[in-house]
């Protein structure tokens, strides 16, 4: 094999790999990036069909309701709210008037939650609850993080 | 006092790494003996006064002195002994002086163990690792020091997140720096090489024990995080494909490529530019891992605090070290050229190919993590990129090298062929294939469970296979196989193991992901239940106190389908009043073969209710239950491939001088690998 077609060879392993790869990576964006909306941009109609959303907001006091591992609770960003229906543990920070973030996509006029995240701790709020209270012109700087309490 | 002492010692140890930093650089330009010296006996001197400091920090946690902000803002008096130890680091100061603690422990390494190493090579290599200090302790005293006093002095702290109580805590960080920061010696190693202008296969021997010790120490330490999530935050889940795990992949794909380019540049003299670039992109990667973690542009049990100075620097480090490397090696990669001829199908060809399908796993890794990110700081649109997005690229890719990794090894340097080397690998087939029917016939599983399976037999049977070829089993007296397996190097058996190990991680990984059964119910004490033919009884719950929480405890026992106990499950709801947090305790049994996972949740409607107090004896609870099969597997795979490391590692020859370098053969023209 003459120095040439070697370097050919080389270049074409590398050439196949690189288009594969960016193939792979344009496919898995398109089909799989997860937007994030607030309840307010949802109550006006927006990506209503997207097949993966996340929303954010904070846990509507006195909407939380239980029946078994079936959970309903609405969020809400102050201005508007979204039912969210969950079949499963929620996080242990899960609370009443707390920073939240669920990921799904919405059926009707629901939104069935695949995943709902709280914060990890007690001092902060995830950033996706922060932004969709930003978004809603509710944001009060810390002291929703000042009102977090324990039980 | 002690504050002032550790605060001290780390003014004293950036003196002491602003000396290593430089006058060992000027020594080894104009060939003086002394200041050259002085890199080694710096080095030393700094870890010295690091580890004082580190060692006031844990003494000033673990004596409750709460005058010390870190001390007060992350520990509190009923916080047991071993997590005001490990609690040190359980925070972003802390962390931090971890940090500089490993990176002075490797340089002062390299001082001691380096003795072989060319005079101007260790100065320059060790003046990189002084620089890469520099800008740490500076950092750590500007940015995020450990040791501010507050006045007044808090009574009481305010206690360490309930999550980070665990005994985790006290190995995962400390083995992941290894890891991160271990590649910082080879990082200093390429910068040296680059302003000598010289690679050569002694060069990558001297390299090669550092980035097995790093890369060891990674693979342990990632595998540590997984198993702690795995417990911890009670999905039953291992790898999430979060922005803080992906921080330690990144630099572990890209370490595992160098660790098979460098055998290429030792072996062959070739690749050695991309040897080079790859020596700097891993601790690049490693650097990117610590700003995506340290600077709060994530949310995650990882960041301590967002103050976005500390972004801004650990960004400015990262573009200095980067970017200082990149210009040095877009000057001097010319002069690496020369090189040794191979054909496309050979070993070298092999390892080009795993070269290039680490590096396009790492690529798509590094897209999915960064493009949130940019995204948001550019147009301030928010998105996520989770798991589908990783499994759809990643798996793709890692595919190939799982089935290359058992050609590879047998095929020979220079010109090889293909066939012969899939002969040998003829029973690693049909064992793999009888595998895959047998679960798709018993189960109909997932095809993608099926085929990881395959894949994951057929590597480790050609680990295997590898190991009996070269003790040429069946084919000479068993007696003389023995003998030859005696005699051969650790590092055969570092490869063999690596490999399998990785073969036992996906095995475990496609089976645990493909199998697994998942039951969510509500359980009253005295029901009982079936999951995956084995009975779970919930038996009762009761309140129990902790030495800084309290807890509701849940019995339950598993039975077999003869009805034989074989395990005793007591999942946890934990209250910590400190923090005022709860956190689940996962219950896992496992024999090995596989886990039974257990969680309770609430009992029902008591929403708001305290893990720990009164019980309501006839409350149902949330119940959640795997059977997770072959999960061990996963981190008794990557133990397997950090300890063939650790044996590549111990390899006499690596600790030998020069090697012999073999004269290319006549006729050969230098050739450019690139």
């Amino acid at each position: 094999m003459t120095r040439k077609s070697r370097r050919l060879a080389l270049v074409a392993a590398l050439v196949l790999v690189a288009s594969g790869t960016a193939v792979l990576m344009a496919m898995a964006f398109r089909s799989s990036i997860v937007f994030f909306v607030s309840p307010s941009e949802l109550a006006a109609g927006g990506s209503r069909n997207a097949t993966a959303l996340r929303i954010g907001g904070l846990v509507e006091d006195g909407s939380v309701k239980r029946s078994g591992s079936d959970v309903r609770f609405r969020i809400t960003d102050l201005k508007n709210a979204v039912e969210v229906h969950y079949v499963g543990i929620l996080p242990d920070l899960f609370r009443e008037g707390q920073g939240v973030v669920a990921e799904g996509r919405m059926a009707g006029d629901v939104f069935e939650a695949s995943q709902v995240l709280a914060k990890h701790d007690e001092k902060y709020m995830p950033p996706e609850a922060v932004e969709a209270l930003k978004r809603a012109g509710e944001w009060r700087g810390g002291a929703q993080n000042g009102s977090a309490g324990g039980s | 006092m002690i504050g002032e002492i550790g605060q001290f010692a780390l003014i004293l140890a950036l003196a002491l790494a602003l000396v290593q930093g430089s006058l060992p650089l000027v020594g080894a330009q104009r060939n003086s003996a002394p200041l050259m010296g002085l890199g080694s006996s710096a080095a030393i001197a700094q870890f010295a006064f690091i580890a004082l400091a580190f060692g006031a920090l844990i003494w000033a946690s673990v004596a409750d002195d709460f005058s010390i902000l870190t001390v007060a803002e992350n520990s509190h008096t009923t916080k047991p002994l071993l997590y005001k130890i490990a609690g040190a680091w359980g925070n972003h100061e802390g962390s931090m002086v971890l940090w500089v603690f490993i990176l002075a422990l490797f340089g002062a390494s390299v001082a001691a163990f380096g003795r072989r190493l060319p005079p101007p090579l260790k100065a320059r290599v060790l003046a990189v690792q002084g620089l890469i200090g520099v800008a740490f302790l500076t950092f750590i005293l500007f940015t995020s020091n450990p040791f501010l006093r507050v006045f007044p002095p808090p009574l009481e702290g305010d206690g360490l997140n309930p999550l980070l109580q665990d005994p985790g805590l006290a190995f995962h960080p400390p083995f992941l720096y290894l890891g991160y920061v271990g590649f910082s010696v080879v990082y200093a190693f390429a910068v040296a090489a680059m302003i000598e202008g010289r690679v050569d296969p002694a060069w990558a021997r001297w390299v090669r024990p550092w980035t097995l010790a790093a890369w060891s120490a990674l693979t342990v330490g990632i595998a540590m995080g997984s198993w702690w999530a795995y417990y911890e935050l009670g999905w039953g889940g291992f790898w999430f494909w979060d922005p803080v795990e992906n921080a330690s992949i990144m630099p572990w794909l890209a370490g595992t490529a160098l660790l098979h380019s460098a055998i290429v540049v030792e072996k062959r003299d070739a690749l050695k530019s991309w040897t080079v670039l790859l020596a700097v992109l891993t601790f690049t990667l490693s650097l990117m891992g610590t700003f995506l973690v340290r600077s709060g542009v994530l949310t995650s049990v990882h960041s301590f605090a967002n103050d976005p100075r500390r972004g801004v620097f650990v960004l400015a480090i990262l573009a200095l070290a980067a970017g200082g490397a990149l210009a040095l090696y877009a000057a001097r990669a010319s002069a690496f050229e020369r090189a040794g001829a191979f054909a496309p199908i050979s070993r070298e060809g092999a390892l080009v190919l795993n070269n290039l399908l680490l590096t396009a796993a790492c690529a798509t890794v590094v897209m999915g993590t960064l493009y949130p990110l940019l995204l948001d700081a550019l147009t301030g649109e928010k998105i996520s990129v989770g798991p589908p997005y990783f499994n759809a690229t990643v798996l793709p890719i890692m595919a190939p090298i799982a089935i290359a990794a058992a050609v590879a090894p047998l095929m020979g340097w220079k010109r090889s062929d293909l066939a012969t080397a899939l002969r040998r690998l003829w029973a690693a087939g049909a064992v793999a294939l009888l595998l895959a029917i047998a679960a798709f016939a018993l189960t109909g599983g997932p095809w993608a469970a099926v085929l990881a399976l395959a894949a994951g037999t057929w590597l480790i049977a050609g680990a295997l296979t590898e190991l009996a070829e070269r003790v040429r089993l069946f084919r000479i007296p068993i007696g003389d196989s023995l003998r030859r397996l005696a005699s051969l190097p650790r590092s055969a058996f570092g490869m063999v193991l690596a490999h399998g190990g990785l073969g036992v991680v996906i095995v475990g990984i496609a089976c645990a992901q493909g199998w697994r059964t998942e039951k969510i119910l509500l359980m009253a004490p005295g029901d009982t239940t079936t999951i995956a033919g084995r009975t779970i009884a919930f038996l009762d719950v009761a309140a129990v106190q902790g030495p800084n929480w309290r807890a509701d405890r849940a019995r339950m026992e598993a039975r077999d389908k003869n009805g034989t106990v074989i395990a005793e499950l007591t999942p946890e709801r934990r209250w910590y009043p400190v923090e005022s947090q709860a956190t689940t305790e996962a219950a896992i049994h496992t024999n090995g073969f596989g886990d039974i996972y257990a969680v309770i949740g609430e009992p029902e409607g008591q929403t708001d209710r305290q893990p720990g107090s009164a019980i309501d004896k006839t409350a149902r609870w949330v119940v959640r239950l795997y059977i997770n099969p072959l999960q061990p597997w996963i981190w008794f795979g990557a133990l397997i491939m950090a300890f063939g490391g650790v044996l590549s590692l111990t390899d006499r020859r690596q600790r030998l001088g020069a090697p012999a370098i073999k004269p290319l053969p006549a006729g050969s023209r230098p050739q450019a690998a690139e």
